[in-house]
């Protein structure tokens, strides 16, 4: 009896130093699957370089908001000219670097030539190509005139590739990055962990966290294991959906479910044959049950998609018809276009489960029609070797994360090889066009233009499925960029 | 008949037979998908379960024998073919600069930690059933010649070799008419063990992405996709799980009792 006493006397004990610890959390974990090669946002394409940095640590003029609206960033305001030529960007006063030294407009003007130049490793280097001159006005005002009225303007300088930065600070920008954010970086051990500490000087809302760590974890079992057994506070793009509603049903968890701008895709080589056929690839569409590849790959989260574009968008036009499943259609179409006996190709699957998942699917219904799909799975570093670099593959199954990325189509040398210059002219109208409603109206002639043409496999909108422990507030549920935005998250009390 | 023998017999037998089966009946295409139907427990319409996919766990597992047991025959098959050889032709020429060769060559390759070198293999050559049979093929070269070898240097010494040898007969068909007999016991226990080490092999490989690749059913594979699921259809991975263990036991039960059977010491002593 004296031993069951003290055991409780030790838990009780025990309670309340944990909620006094807790009480004054300001302390979070947040995991993530991927690492970032290096943290320079703007030199690399890896969306996890974002997922740390974006809006903690770096900040452009504008910036996304988690509902995916675009607001005012570092700068204060801006003013339009009439012809839509010259922005007029009036910068946030105080505003300091990291190590220090001011954000002035002599720095913005520095990261947007920087990101726009001939030698510019940036990987967005489009979302600039549209600006002919930036100069400085005094130190807080800085004019960029562009070639042509461009909508997307504001839009294209809330990316985290168009993140502003000091040209003192770009030699060690990969290993130590230095922004004007609400968090500083702190220390990086490779293959495990990023810390960032609250920024007491900044210059906005400042963060309530004050150590912020986030943790690399890549394998899904690992993953649901950190979350378990509480070693992480929140996992953001938890990777196994099938595990979900058990956080669901565990009052210490919290499970968001929101939207990303990853298209998900069966992407194919429109120069390989017999892919260059448009029927081989209309049967290809309707051979294809979406609905079975959402419950089977994701267990149900995801939105069905019939084009390249996210169904949340004011502009999305739901064109899952035109493709619709239909096995006998997809069989017909097949023997019209002379593979009546069907034919072999191969299938890439990168990592992540709704390539190896809906690859499998896939197969199977492939199968049904009579395309035999050979499965290779391979690694990222793989895939953008053989697949995005070498175009050598048949079909792919990849989630195209950029937001209102439909002008990739325009490109013929993207790796899907999709030539189209009706398509093209079609891009270069809408970057032109300001006005929401033609550019609505151009947005969804895009969309039909390439779900006509059967360009890829349109599969569904990837959920951003995210796991927190319950008290965590202020997380981002969609994913309008690739961001981890955690200057407004707490701890409820 | 020892008691290892027999149980070794049925276990190996079950797997074997659940393969031979395969190719003329299972109770549902192992390939079929039912979305719908996924992830049933054991019922009386499907044995052992749907997997995530709702295809049959029954039909995958009677499949997924046959390419276990392919794989480790084949594989078997590679390393007997050459180790043999090679470990006949080392022990006849013992001492020689060829013996010293074959057999530091064998070192070379017994020194690698053998998953290490099988997933090296896959790696550089392609996932695939096929370079899985070459990765473990080549592991159970120095193996093979490694036993011949041993169990044939002492027979040399022996007066019925002599006398083959007064008799004229080269090195070669020496080996293979008088070595070879004698040590084929060895060879059969030995064979055994390594079939159960194939199948485990193969099921390591398939587990970490690189054996026989969808939809090609492979117990590894169903272990490695039961992982995430493991929480909420424990069954996924305890069957194929089983069935690995069954066999693998089956045929080191079989390797023992096999063992002991044609050894004629241990055959004297428990008669």
């Amino acid at each position: 009896m004296k031993h069951f006493v003290s055991q409780l006397a030790l838990a009780s004990a025990l309670s309340v130093a944990g909620f006094a610890a807790h009480a004054a959390n300001t302390d979070i974990t947040v995991a993530m699957q991927l690492e970032p090669p290096h943290l320079d946002p703007t030199s690399a394409a890896a969306g996890a370089i974002d997922s740390v940095l974006y809006s903690n640590v770096f900040e452009g003029l504008t910036r996304f908001m988690g509902d995916g609206s675009v607001v005012a960033g570092l700068a204060k305001s801006w003013d339009i000219s009439n012809d839509g030529l010259v922005y007029t960007f009036i910068l946030h006063d105080n505003v300091l670097f990291h190590d220090g030294s001011t954000m002035d407009a002599e720095d913005v003007q520095f990261s947007l030539n920087r990101a726009r130049a001939d030698d510019s490793t940036n990987a967005q280097k489009a979302l600039f190509a549209g600006i002919t001159n930036i100069s400085v006005l005094d130190t807080a005002t800085v004019v960029v005139t562009l070639d042509a009225p461009n909508g997307n303007f504001l839009f294209n300088l809330a990316w985290g590739d168009a993140i502003i930065v000091a040209p003192e600070s770009i030699d060690g920008i990969k290993q130590a990055p230095i922004g004007t954010g609400a968090f500083k970086f702190a220390n990086w051990v490779q293959g495990d962990k990023i810390e960032l500490i609250r920024n007491d000087a900044y210059w906005g809302t400042p963060a309530v966290l004050e150590n912020v760590t986030f943790k690399f974890i890549s394998d899904p079992t690992a993953a649901f294991a950190s979350v378990m057994a509480e070693d992480v506070d929140a996992f953001v793009g938890f990777p196994a959906p099938e595990n979900l509603p058990q956080f669901e049903a565990d009052p210490r968890f919290q499970v968001l479910v929101g939207s990303t701008e990853g298209e998900t895709i069966l992407s194919t080589n429109n120069k390989m044959p017999p892919f260059d056929n448009v029927k081989v690839r209309e049967a290809l569409a309707h051979a294809i049950d979406r609905r079975a590849i959402v419950d089977g790959a994701m267990f149900g989260y995801g939105t069905p998609i019939g084009t390249h574009f996210a169904p949340h968008n004011p502009a999305y036009v739901d064109l899952t018809g035109t493709s619709a499943y239909d096995p006998e259609l997809a069989k017909k179409l097949l023997a019209e276009a002379g593979f009546a006996d069907g034919f072999e190709t191969t299938l890439h699957l990168p990592p992540p489960s709704y390539a190896r998942r809906g690859g499998e699917i896939i197969a199977a219904q492939l199968a049904q029609v009579g395309i035999k799909a050979q499965i290779t799975n391979v690694e990222w570093a793989q895939w953008l070797e053989t697949v995005f670099r070498g175009k050598d593959f048949g079909l792919t199954i990849v989630s195209h994360t950029e937001p209102m990325d439909i002008s990739i189509y325009a490109n013929p040398e993207y790796y899907f090889q999709y030539e189209n210059p009706a398509f093209q002219e079609l891009i270069t109208n809408l970057n032109a066009t300001t006005d929401p409603e033609a550019r609505t109206a151009l947005m969804g002639d895009a969309q039909r233009m390439i779900s006509g043409d059967y360009v890829n496999g349109y599969l569904f909108q990837l959920a951003q499925l995210s796991v927190a422990k319950a008290g965590v507030q202020g997380l981002w549920a969609n994913a309008p960029t690739q961001a981890t935005d955690l200057t407004a998250v707490s701890w409820a009390d | 008949m020892n008691r290892n023998l027999i149980i070794g017999l049925i276990l190996s037998a079950i797997a074997i037979l659940a393969a031979l089966v395969s190719f003329i009946w299972t109770p549902f295409d192992h390939v079929a998908m039912n979305i719908p139907a996924k992830l049933q427990t054991p019922n009386l319409t499907h044995w052992f379960g749907t997997d995530h996919f709702g295809r049959d766990i029954f039909s995958m597992i009677m499949v997924g024998a046959r390419t276990s047991i392919a794989v480790a025959f084949v594989a078997v098959g590679i390393g007997m073919g050459l180790g043999i050889p090679l470990g006949l032709w080392a022990a006849a020429r013992k001492g020689s600069y060829v013996d010293e060769l074959i057999m530091r060559a064998n070192d070379l390759i017994f020194a690698f930690p053998s998953l290490v070198i099988a997933i090296l293999i896959t790696a550089i050559f392609g996932a695939g059933a096929v370079n899985a049979i070459i990765a473990i093929g080549i592991f159970n070269i120095p193996v093979f010649a490694r036993v011949v070898r041993g169990a044939a240097l002492p027979i040399w010494e022996r007066e019925f070799i002599l006398a083959a040898r007064v008799a004229g007969k080269k090195a070669a068909r020496i080996s293979v008419e008088h070595i070879l007999p004698n040590v084929l016991n060895l060879l059969i226990v030995q064979a055994t063990i390594q079939f159960s080490l194939g199948i485990l092999a193969e099921a390591a490989l398939s587990y970490v992405g690189l054996g026989a690749q969808p939809p090609t059913p492979s117990w590894g594979r169903m272990l490695a996709d039961a992982q995430t699921l493991v929480s909420i259809a424990p069954h996924l991975a305890l069957i194929p799980g089983f069935a690995i263990i069954i066999t693998v036991m089956g045929l080191n039960l079989m390797g023992d009792g096999l063992r002991d059977h044609l050894n004629p010491r241990t055959r004297v002593a428990r008669t």
